[in-house]
């Protein structure tokens, strides 16, 4: 039989990777963010969403790396205890 | 109309036919005529396609996957070193299902370096998942690369082929060809229209990477796919082959006087010339001769072989490849085929010969002497020169 | 709300793929795929990027994709660009070529060079995280010197080989460096790259947090870190003549760099480790020179 070995786009978004944090996530202050888009621009998995002023990440996939925690220029993300 | 020309170039212009639409291009003696011959029909423009001059093998063969990939029908050709170096990528295009057609000019692979000819190149990629085709002649060869298309571009089958000619033999050998028309080829071949290819307005993913999960069904599939439906679809094709150009396509295997022999030869490619010359002569004086010849290698026609030869008494296979530390393979693999069928008496006993590597003459007398002789051998080379045994340098 | 709709809309490579925390390369493929747009097919060599975004029966990948060998991706990347030729569609779809450093410099270099050699209308990217990381982290040819892995345990004794040069040397229309602390710059070179016709490079330094022995929110200093040391110029060449360097304002010692990765951690802590930094710091005065890296002072 023909044996169709592809896989269809963006399948991969049933993986929920946000089971691989292990006691530590981010958490989005929203206090004095100036909308610099950092945290979006630069999260790995680009699970960080939002607007203007607004971000969160989509803990379904947030693998708890800290980078967005460490280039928020205004320390407005922390990684807090789940 | 018949046109007197070298084996290379009839192959190119029946390809040209074929209207691939990427050609990948590397130069390795004795195929590097049918590339030549491919860029200057791209080049006079009475081929349309894109002829790639890649840097090695290998590129040439990925070349192809990629055009294959994307929906174009695609060719190239390759001898010995070059179809060695290019294994792995036909290992990938079998197992990615993509109906890349080629042809291996059949070489000597070295050490030591030899450029004349012997199969041992192809035999060696036999279980890649590849369909084989082996030519003896120049006809059969432009035959065969037409019929090579339809085979494999099959919604059902889609596999990778390699049309087999011996080396220098049919490569630079002379013989008047027939070529068909332009309209009939056409007719005979339908567009090439893959259901998965890499298309931006229908993304997907190909060569993915495949767990201890899957990946056993992928494989199981194309041994279904060769035992099923590139059987039915040679045997097909060859039908449809021989009623629309009105010349004689065999399929799986020829059977030359096969009728009431004792003794047959079995081998494959041009060889089979000498060996009818030798049978015609033996049967001149009375001996039951014949001659199988096998043209479809993989999938190996296992049923076919077993009726053809099941009612000889001795079979002589003659082969131009040798499994070293082993014995000749198609005598191991015609042996195995009759000991796992060995329901009836008085099967046939098998000799195993290994001949002509690295282009050594093969000749009608030393075909007879064979048969003459008629010795019981698991594995015999056939004419070693004693003095050139040992350090005789 | 969230959904998995508006998280992923915009980007061309989803989450989902196993890449490790904080992989500076899934970062890269992120943005390169992103800036490139859905008109683009993406040939790829085995490695970290291919294995972890395309486990079967899942793909991260909302574009056209294909992997074949590690080697090879050049190669399947110019039958596809002969066959849109063929098919008449070249002009409309932009394609990619990618690899790792091990895929690109070492055992692909030569399908790579044949691509540039023929000038073939693709982006070629190679991610480079200094080492073969899909297979835990063995000496590659980018691999820089003094660099701890599972082959070269007592630190490597070579120096990267320079692709940009190789590059050069091939005529390649655009060639430019990149860094994953400025993903900004990754899109626009991406984008600009695209819109020139021939064959183009883009050599993108991916920091791994795994294979460097860095923390996993790191990644980004480290990659920061890495130019404004000058170790890592970013450069961009158009025809083969330089038209554009990154100026640095002021040197970071490259100390500061080595110490965030446990790669180097073997230099501070013998003669031999000390005599390599003072190697490192060689290399950032040729950087300098060269370059006209730092900002003139008025």
């Amino acid at each position: 039989m023909f044996s169709k070995i592809i896989t269809r786009p963006g399948t991969a978004v049933s993986n929920k990777t946000g089971s691989w944090r292990s006691g530590k996530k981010p958490k989005f202050l929203h206090k004095n963010c100036t909308g610099c888009r950092s945290c979006f621009l630069l999260c790995p998995e680009g699970c960080v969403y939002g607007s203007k002023k607004s971000y969160d990440t989509n803990y379904d996939f947030c693998k708890g790396c800290g980078i967005c925690v460490a280039v928020c220029p205004v320390k407005d993300i922390e990684m807090v205890e789940e | 109309m018949k046109q007197f020309l070298e084996g290379a170039v009839a192959i190119a212009r029946t390809v040209s036919l074929c209207r691939p639409g990427v050609v990948a291009a590397y130069p390795i003696t004795p195929q590097t005529h049918i590339v030549e011959e491919l860029a200057n029909l791209v080049e006079s423009k009475k081929l349309n396609a894109e002829f790639i001059n890649v840097e090695s093998e290998h590129s040439a063969a990925s070349c192809v996957l990629g055009a294959s990939a994307t929906g174009v029908r695609v060719y190239s050709s390759t001898s010995s070193q070059g179809l060695l170096l290019m294994t792995e990528v036909l290992f990938n295009i079998a197992g990615m299902r993509l109906p890349v057609v080629m042809c291996c000019v059949n070489r000597a692979v070295s050490a030591p370096i030899n450029i004349w000819n012997d199969q041992q190149d192809i035999i060696t990629v036999r279980d890649a998942g590849i369909i084989l085709l082996f030519a003896e002649n120049i006809q059969e060869a432009c035959d065969l690369h037409i019929q090579a298309y339809k085979i494999a571009e099959d919604k059902n089958i889609m596999l990778p082929l390699i049309v087999n000619i011996d080396g220098y033999i049919l490569s630079h050998g002379y013989e008047p060809v027939e070529f068909p028309s332009q309209e009939l080829v056409d007719k005979f071949l339908p567009k090439y229209e893959p259901e998965y290819k890499l298309d931006v307005e229908n993304p997907m993913t190909l060569g993915p990477l495949q767990g201890p999960e899957y990946y056993l069904e992928s494989r199981y599939a194309i041994q279904d796919t060769m035992e099923n439906e590139v059987m039915n679809k040679i045997e097909k094709v060859a039908d449809e082959f021989t009623k629309t150009f009105g010349r004689k396509s065999f399929g799986f295997v020829e059977e030359y006087k096969l009728e009431d022999a004792e003794t047959v030869f079995v081998a494959m490619g041009s060889i089979c010339g000498t060996i009818k010359e030798a049978v015609d002569e033996l049967r001149g004086s009375g001996e039951k001769v014949g001659v199988l010849r096998l043209i479809t290698y993989r999938p190996f026609p296992k049923k076919i072989l077993f009726d053809s030869l099941k009612k000889a008494k001795k079979v002589n296979v003659i082969e131009k490849a040798v499994s070293l530390g082993s014995n000749g393979i198609l005598y191991t693999e015609l042996t195995s085929l009759f000991y796992s069928r060995c329901v009836e008496e008085n099967l046939p006993k098998f000799s195993g010969y290994v001949v002509g590597l690295g282009g050594r003459d093969v000749s009608k007398e030393e075909i007879i002497d064979i048969y003459k002789k008629n010795k019981d051998v698991e594995i015999e080379f056939l004419n070693i020169k004693k003095e050139n045994l040992g350090s005789y340098i | 709300m969230i959904n998995e709709k508006n998280i992923n809309e915009g980007s061309l490579l989803t989450s989902g793929h196993t890449a490790c925390a904080g992989c500076g390369q899934s970062l890269a493929a992120k943005l390169v795929i992103d800036a490139s747009g859905k008109n683009t097919i993406v040939a790829n060599n085995t490695g970290c990027l291919e294995v972890f975004s395309t486990g079967y029966p899942n793909s991260s990948w909302k574009v056209p994709f294909i992997h074949s060998l590690f080697e090879n991706a050049a190669a399947v990347a110019t039958g596809i660009e002969s066959a849109l030729t063929h098919l008449g569609k070249n002009e409309q779809i932009n394609l990619i070529a990618q690899a790792g450093d091990g895929g690109f410099a070492d055992i692909g270099l030569q399908a790579f060079s044949g691509l540039w050699e023929r000038g073939q209308n693709v982006l070629t990217i190679c991610y480079d995280n200094e080492a073969y990381m899909n297979t835990g982290i063995q000496r590659s040819g980018l691999t820089p010197l003094g660099t701890a892995t599972t082959t070269s345990p007592g630190g490597n004794l070579k120096y990267k080989k320079n692709l940009v040069e190789i590059a050069l040397a091939h005529n390649c229309v655009y060639v430019a460096t990149a860094s994953v602390h400025l993903p900004l710059d990754i899109q626009r070179k991406v984008k600009k790259a695209h819109s020139l016709k021939g064959a183009k490079f883009l050599h993108i330094l991916c920091p791994c947090p795994l294979g460097w022995r860095s923390d996993t929110s790191k990644s980004i200093e480290i990659a920061k870190l890495s130019v404004e040391t000058g170790l890592w110029p970013l450069l961009e060449y158009e025809n083969g003549v330089l038209t554009n360097v990154r100026k640095l304002k002021s040197l970071s010692p490259v100390e500061e760099y080595l110490k965030l990765q446990g790669r180097f951690k073997h230099l501070f802590n013998s003669e031999n480790g000390k005599k390599i930094i003072e190697e490192y710091k060689k290399i950032v005065e040729r950087n300098v020179k060269k370059y006209n890296l730092l900002e003139e002072t008025k």
